[in-house]
């Protein structure tokens, strides 16, 4: 059976209209609020329908133009590798620093991707994050934690 | 008006506001350039570094890389037939035509020439037209900046995605949904954090536009780097020709430029239009206008065809300006992210900032026409040189893009929860893209999710809870006529459309 992916995220946005609907109505107020023409939980309850409404109109209308994406032709696998590089790099950058988890985020997705020129690689991660943070750190004078360069003492 | 010329001129012209016009040109015309990245990721890379500014100069930096990026994607469509942007795809129809005869270098310097003139103009009619229609504004309440709001969603998710009108609005409601996370500006209530403090401050306005455009434009590149559809056709980029425009050439774009600098300008003021839709009708009139033989020349590489979409498409910049700087209200994806940026400096847009902060209205206006002029000399002689940024693999680009993303978020928070929820929302705007989900909408309603609950909120007060404020005033009740016109209208054609299959 040929599934119309559009319609499963229409399906999908519609749970999620519904569960942020439900949410809203979960919203505390105050006591003297919850009569009131407005209160916090007045503005999301409308989205919430709004949500119901749109989804639930694209679910049930025909689809004219439905898009057809070639799935052989994408390439998840290196998507993948480089969303999983990204997380690594959020995971570390504030255990190890700023410096090192950069430069060598930058130069695995030059890996991943397929590069192979090791010195055009290397100047476009550690020297090149280098200079980028003296920019920040030294010119525009924000902060950068950096555990790794505070241990080998190259900074304060 | 004099006195406010003279304001903006003062503004702009300080040796470090030229400089941010440079840069900004510089830059943007760098990254409009390279197929996929439009200004909207051109000016969301520049944020973070904006926030170090005063608010004029970072608005002008912002202003400078908007043009830059336009003008770049036109350098992509005729070298490449890839446009780096929906509003220069009509450059492409005959600019890359004209670059397969081996006169890229005499296409380039028509759409340099174009841009300049259709933006130099298009600067003139909001020089004018900007401080009148503030004045007009200044009577607005807020049931009409509600009514307001809620046409400019409407008519950006009608204009942004053709045929997709359900789509685009779906995309209207997540974004005003992502806007409601956090605390409540009035009770200071949370919503939506699940008792995590990191969600209390809502999300971030950057975090939202880096992970829609930046990052997932890269992932998108890296996704789709394989598919046939998207491989570019290349044009030699080292021997471009010619850039001289002959007596016959310029004859022909004295005519086209004004008619399609008008056209581009009033279609830029309309929320949601845009330079995609203006270039396509200015391509379009013109197609009408000129005789039969030069009509027989259209897509094969003519002047006309390729100076008119060139001129309305840079005056659609100017003039999507007029709603963003009059009423507070962005009329395209780009102006809302500057207005998010505006925000983010503590100025409120709308028809006070005239009064309030003429400096920054001024300048910016000012250093719309000093940009155009850097674009011109900073681009026309370098044509063949920056062309050859085209040519940069995409293996360095994407993760250099990631990393900017990453960093701006990093900076603005030193926190990795911020990055995790940029991947998240990143991975799920990829998803979204690859199905046609337009992204412009979900980023207007973001910015103005807080101002149209705060109308709201202000409209129903007033009227002891009554939805007569909708109807209770004739503008309020016309810009809702206007709105629900669009709505049944987009409904109707895709009735219309299944009736016919």
């Amino acid at each position: 059976m040929n599934i119309n992916t559009t319609k499963v995220i229409s399906l999908l946005f519609f749970i999620f209209s519904a569960f942020y609907l439900y949410t809203a109505y979960q919203i505390q107020v105050f006591a003297f609020d919850e009569n009131a023409p407005f209160n916090a939980r007045t503005f999301p309850i409308y989205l919430g329908y709004a949500g119901l409404f749109f989804s639930g109109l694209k679910l049930i209308l025909p689809d004219p133009n439905t898009i057809k994406v070639q799935h052989k032709t994408l390439e998840y696998k290196k998507t993948a590798i480089l969303i999983i590089i990204a997380i690594i790099y959020g995971a570390t950058i504030l255990k190890v620093g700023y410096f090192l988890t950069t430069s060598l985020f930058l130069f695995s997705s030059y890996y991943f991707l397929g590069e192979r020129r090791w010195v055009l690689m290397f100047l476009l991660s550690f020297p090149f994050v280098a200079a980028f943070m003296y920019l920040l750190h030294g010119v525009l004078d924000i902060y950068l934690r950096d555990p790794f360069l505070q241990s080998i003492g190259v900074m304060g | 008006m004099i006195e406010g010329i003279l304001i903006g001129l003062t503004t702009a012209l300080t040796l470090q506001n030229i400089l941010m016009v440079m840069v900004g040109c510089f830059f943007g015309t760098i990254i409009g350039m390279l197929p996929g990245l439009g200004p909207m990721t051109a000016i969301a890379l520049m944020i973070p570094i904006t926030y170090g500014f005063d608010p004029a100069t970072g608005l002008i930096l912002m202003a400078g890389v908007y043009y830059g990026a336009v003008f770049g994607g036109s350098t992509s469509s005729i070298l490449l037939n890839a446009p780096g942007v929906p509003g220069t795809v009509a450059t492409s129809f005959d600019g890359y035509p004209m670059a397969q005869q081996g006169k890229a270098g005499k296409a380039l310097a028509i759409a340099a020439w174009s841009s300049f003139a259709g933006g130099t103009l298009s600067a003139i009619y909001l020089l004018f037209m900007a401080p009148s229609l503030s004045k007009v504004s200044l009577s607005f309440r807020s049931p009409d900046y509600f009514a307001l709001m809620i046409l400019g969603l409407t008519a950006i998710a009608a204009f942004s995605s053709k045929g997709q009108f359900l789509k685009a609005m779906m995309m209207v409601v997540l974004g005003l949904m992502l806007a409601s996370v956090g605390q409540d500006s009035l009770s200071d209530i949370t919503r939506f954090t699940f008792n995590n403090m990191n969600l209390t401050d809502g999300i971030s306005f950057v975090l939202v536009v880096m992970a829609t455009f930046a990052m997932s434009e890269a992932l998108t590149i890296i996704l789709k780097r394989n598919d046939p559809t998207s491989a570019a056709k290349q044009v030699s980029l080292t021997e471009l020709g010619s850039i001289k425009i002959n007596k016959e050439e310029r004859t022909k774009m004295y005519k086209t430029i004004p008619r399609s600098s008008v056209i581009g300008f009033l279609i830029g003021v309309l929320p949601g239009a845009g330079a995609t839709i203006a270039s396509f009708l200015a391509y379009g009139m013109e197609r009408n206008i000129v005789n039969d033989e030069e009509k027989e020349k259209f897509g094969k590489g003519s002047v006309n065809g390729l100076s008119a979409p060139e001129t309305a498409n840079n005056a659609a910049c100017s003039g999507s300006f007029v709603p963003m700087l009059t009423l507070g209200i962005p009329g395209s994806g780009t102006t809302a992210v500057m207005l998010g940026a505006l925000l983010g400096f503590g100025v409120q847009p709308g028809p006070r900032l005239y009064m309030t902060n003429p400096e920054i209205f001024w300048s910016i206006i000012m250093s719309m026409y000093i940009g155009m002029v850097i674009l011109l000399i900073l681009n026309l002689p370098l044509i063949p040189y920056i062309a050859r940024i085209l040519a940069v693999p995409k293996n360095y680009l994407i993760p250099l893009i990631l990393f900017f993303s990453i960093t701006g978020i990093y900076v603005m928070s030193f926190n990795n929860f911020d990055i995790y929820l940029m991947i998240g929302i990143a991975v799920v705007a990829t998803f979204m893209r690859l199905y046609d989900f337009p992204m412009p909408p979900l980023i207007l309603a973001f910015v103005l999710g807080g101002l149209m609950e705060e109308n709201l909120r202000r409209s129903l007060l007033l009227s002891n809870g009554s939805w007569e404020f909708l109807w209770d005033r004739t503008l309020t009740a016309c810009i809702l006529l206007t709105t629900i016109l669009i709505v049944v209208w987009h409904l109707y054609k895709t009735m219309f459309k299944k009736n016919k299959d």
